[in-house]
This record gives structure tokens, sequence and C-alpha cells, in this order.
């Protein structure tokens, strides 16, 4: 398998996004994704993981660099512009419409799609592959238990179709079981719609079990960037985060 | 005891356009939590609008609502476009220095362009109503107040759909819970809070509208409807519609009642006092959802 030569999805160049003009989050970050692949992005605490994803979703903008997107840059696209052209973000700390069931988050999920065939669709996949959100349709999101709750943010992501999924740390206060499914639900759309996936994660082995391959982000930089199996290998990675 | 009956009765048909008065500010203030302390004056030009279509086209002042209606929602949507999504995401003190500010500037528009003089719409059908009365197990019901009501409580309704069971306005709440998880689904946030000022200038536009048949306009009216406004969406509950309906039956008999025993300067003291009372012993208010 050779990534690098095809096409990207989504690329990175050079990305300096900074928090007022003290905190510099990222100093030259560059990423790149190919349709259907799945590319882990692991890194410490405060490294800059999410403000990474964050920025690629339009929500901040950064002080230099480039965001392409299927062969388009679209760094001058508004974040609410951006689901519509392929991509979602499943954000840190799933962010549910707490006072919204869960039918209702999902029909904000395809809020730019109104079309009732491509709606009814998307709910049957989604109970599908989540079937214990069908049985709390009509329940309060804020009710839901973490591990429902990260099942609604990603069903919600999923509600446009979109070719290309980023997620936040899905794994974040979730008993391992639920992380399990989870993962599995990430593999099978992987395998079945050959969705492309960038995915944060502090569950390296797990995480660089999905993905074709990693970096490694620290302080704002790029350390490493290889197949999963040579990450995995490596001695950074096997001291950082492993604790090997 | 049927005094007392009767003052419920004239409480609640007040109560209902009390209603439409604040559930303007429930969707600015309650629901997108802005500031909007021009809100009486919103309600002012809505009054004056009824006015000048009596007036100079000598038309029902009722016939002004959807004129009023439609340019109050361009005017609301103007308010937040030019003034207010520039200082949204400062301080709080930013949103209530802008809006006294508009205050003043409606206020002081109003009087150049009408003068400070006590307008009076007539002729319209609530006026030649007037005095007419319904007869029910001893009680007698005003039928031009029981027009106003039965008017703002459908347009109330109409809101309260519009809000819980569209998409639509499934988009505002969720934009006034969290604005970046809004934009990661498509939703654009700054149109929705100018449509919320649109809507909630409409509505206010129109509660003034209606009450002009029944109150004079002049260009100071709007203040005391402001106070009266806030009362009753913190009394009613943020997020809740209903709950804003409930607060403003519940002021609109507070009021009467009182009136019934005591001289009426007294009135709006006890709508406040029950207004802290709620305040301390339910601070999120009678409904409020969060
Ligand atoms: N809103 C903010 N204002 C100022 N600094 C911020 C803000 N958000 C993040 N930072 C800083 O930017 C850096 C990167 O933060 P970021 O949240 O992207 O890290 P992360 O890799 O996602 O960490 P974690 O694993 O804890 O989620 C950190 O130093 C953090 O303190
Ligand atoms: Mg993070």
């Amino acid at each position: 398998m050779a990534p690098a030569a095809e096409a990207p999805l989504l690329e990175a160049r050079e990305l300096h996004v900074a928090y007022g003009a003290g905190v510099r989050a990222l100093q030259g970050v560059s990423v790149r994704v190919a349709p259907g692949e799945v590319v882990a992005l692991v890194g410490a605490n405060g490294a800059g993981k999410t403000t990474l994803l964050k920025t690629l979703a339009g929500l901040l903008t950064p002080v230099a660099g480039e965001v392409w997107f299927d062969g388009r840059r679209i760094d001058d696209v508004p974040a609410p512009d951006r689901p519509r052209l392929g991509m979602a973000l499943v954000p840190e700390g799933r962010r549910l419409f707490s006072r919204l069931t869960v039918a209702e988050n999902l029909a904000l999920g395809a809020f730019t799609n109104a079309d009732p065939a491509h709606r009814r669709r998307m709910l049957e996949r989604v109970w599908e592959l989540f079937p214990v959100l069908s049985a709390r349709a009509g329940q309060r999101a804020g009710t839901l238990s973490g591990g429902e709750g990260q099942m609604l943010a990603i069903a919600r992501a999923l509600m446009l179709r979109p070719r290309f999924l980023m997620l936040d740390e899905p794994s974040l206060g979730i008993m391992p079981r639920l992380v399990d499914a989870i993962l599995d639900v990430l593999r099978r759309l992987h395998r079945e719609e050959r969705l492309a996936i960038f995915l944060v994660e502090q569950n390296v082995p797990a995480a660089l079990d999905l993905a074709d391959r990693g970096y490694v982000l620290q302080t704002g930089r790029i350390v490493l960037e290889a197949p999963s199996r040579d990450l995995l290998a490596s001695d950074l990675v096997r001291k950082a985060y492993l604790g090997l | 005891m049927t005094l007392v009956l009767q003052a419920v009765v004239n409480g609640l048909e007040m109560g209902l356009v009390y209603a439409l008065v604040a559930v303007g500010l429930a969707i600015i203030w309650g629901l997108m939590e802005m500031i909007n302390f021009a809100h009486g004056e919103l309600l002012m030009l809505g009054m004056f609008g009824a006015w000048w279509f009596s007036t100079t086209l000598h038309l029902d002042p009722l016939l002004a609502i959807p004129p009023v209606a439609l340019v109050m929602f361009g005017v609301g949507r103007l308010i937040y476009t030019l003034l207010m999504r520039r200082v949204q995401r400062g301080e709080t003190f930013a949103q209530i220095f802008a809006t006294i500010g508009l205050f003043f500037f409606l206020q002081n528009s109003a009087v150049a362009a009408f003068t400070s003089d006590y307008r009076f719409v007539e002729g319209g059908l609530l006026s030649r109503l007037s005095g007419i009365n319904l007869h029910l197990a001893g009680l007698s019901v005003g039928l031009p107040l029981l027009i106003a009501g039965a008017l703002a409580l459908v347009l109330f309704l109409a809101l309260y759909l519009l809000v819980e069971r569209t998409e639509f306005g499934l988009a505002l709440q969720a934009t006034s819970e969290d604005r970046e998880a809004a934009m990661l689904v498509g939703i654009r946030p700054q149109r929705m809070f100018a449509v919320a000022w649109g809507l909630g200038a409409a509505l206010v536009a129109v509660a003034g509208a209606i009450l002009a048949n029944f109150f004079a306009a002049y260009p100071q009216v709007g203040f005391p409807f402001t106070v009266l406004a806030y009362a009753i969406v913190a009394l009613g509950g943020f997020g809740s519609i209903l709950g804003t309906l409930l607060a403003a039956l519940l002021v609109g008999v507070v009021q009467s009642v009182t009136v019934v025993y005591l001289p009426p300067a007294f009135k709006d003291a006890f709508v406040f006092a029950s207004y802290l009372l709620i305040g301390l012993l339910r601070p999120q208010g009678l409904f409020g959802k969060f």
C-alpha cells in the first residue's frame, strides 16, 4: 500500500495555530489522509491534537498554512459549510444537544440535507450500527450513559454520510467493552463504506490496531510518521505511550 | 368572592397580552441568552405602527399586525447584524450598553418623528366593541380584551410550535446550547441569532399593535413593559416558552387581584414581590428547563 502516492482526501500543510498572542498550539503541522484510509494521531495531553482537529473542521482559524479537502483549498470555507463537503468531526467531550432527544440530535445531524429518502436511509443505517440508540430514540441526550452518548455523537456525525470522519478521543470515560464496540463500528464503516478516518485516541494500541498509519504529535509539532506496525515497534511510542 | 373571581378573569385576559409582550424576550434572552434593554421600545414602535396605520390609512389598527410583524422582523434582524453581532462575544456589559444605546436611539427617534404627545388609536373594531361584555356565571368578560387575548394566544402557540416542534426550532435550541457543536452539523449560528432577533422584535411589536387599542402610544411608553417582560421570562424559567405563558397569566392575575384590595400603585410592587420570592425559592424559574 502506498497512500502517499494517491491524491489525498484531506491535507494540512504547515499549519500554525495560536490561542491569543501567547499559546502557539500548532507550529507547522502537516498531515494527509488518503480516501478510505484510517490514520491515527497520538500525542500527550496538551500536544495540540484537539487544536488540529478543530482547525480542520473550521472551528479555529490558522495563523498560517493551508487546509485542502478533496482537491480544493478550504481555509476560507466557514465551519458550518464544511459538513456538506463530506467531512465530519466527533468533538472531544461529545458535545451533544443535551436538552434534545436522541432522534432530534440525529435529525440535526442531517440539518443541511432535508431529503426524506436520505434521512430515512441514514437513520436505518445508524440504528443498525448502534441498536441501543434506537431503543432510546425519545430520550433526552443529556440523560444517556457515557457510552451511549459517544455512540450518539458518532451517529450524529454520520447523518450526512461523510467520506472523512474525524474523532477526538471517542473512548474517553467509557468502559472497555463499549470502546471495543465503538472501534468495531469504525472498522465496519471503513470496510463497508470506504470511510476515511482520522482518529485521536488515548488508547494507542487500539488506535494503531485500527489505523493503517499514524502520526505522533509533540508540543505542536509532528515528530514521527509511520505505518502503524512500525509505530508500535518504535522506541518513542513504546516508551511514551505504551509504557514499555 | 365574585369580585375576586372577576379580578382573576380580568387578570387572565391581560396576562395573555403580557405573554405576547414577554415571549419576544423569551426568545432573545430566555433562549438565545442575549440582553435587550430596548425590548419595550420595539413594542412602542409596534404601537406607533398601529396608530399610523389607523390615522393615516384609515384602516383598522388590527390590520396593522401583518405589516408591523413583517417590518419589525426585518428591524430585529438588522439590530442583530448591525449592532448585537459585534458585541455578542464580549462581556455581557457590552450587550447591556449597546441595547441601552438602542433604547435611547429608538426613543428619541420616536420623539423626533411623532413628538411626545399621547396618541390614541380610534375607530377600530376593538374600540367599537368597547363596553360590550359577555356574561357567564355572574362574571363579565370584556369583549375587546377577550379578542386581544385570543389573538395573543394564537400567536403564542404558533411560536411555541415553531420552537418546539420544527427542525428550525431545534436548530435554535441547539445553537443556544452549543454554538460550536451546531456549526459542526452545518447550522450557521449567526443566521439563527438574526432570525431569533427578527422573531423577538416582530412578536413584541405585534403585542404593541394590539396594546395600542387599549393604551395611549407615546415615545416613553416602552420601559415599564421591558421590566415586566424581564420579570415574566425570569419567573417562567429560561428556555421554557410555555413557562413564559403561565408566568404572564400569573402576573396578570396578581396585578388585577391586588388592585381589588389595594390602591393601584401597589399592583406592580406585588408582581415584583412575587418575582423576588420565586427567585429566592426557585432560581431556575417556575418551569425552567435549565
Ligand atoms: N481555548 C484555549 N485557550 C488557550 N489555550 C488553549 C486553548 N485550548 C487549548 N489551549 C492550549 O493549546 C495547547 C494544545 O491543546 P489541545 O487541546 O489541542 O491539546 P490536546 O492534544 O487535545 O490535549 P488532550 O489530550 O488533553 O485533549 C495546550 O497547551 C492547551 O493548553
Ligand atoms: Mg484534546
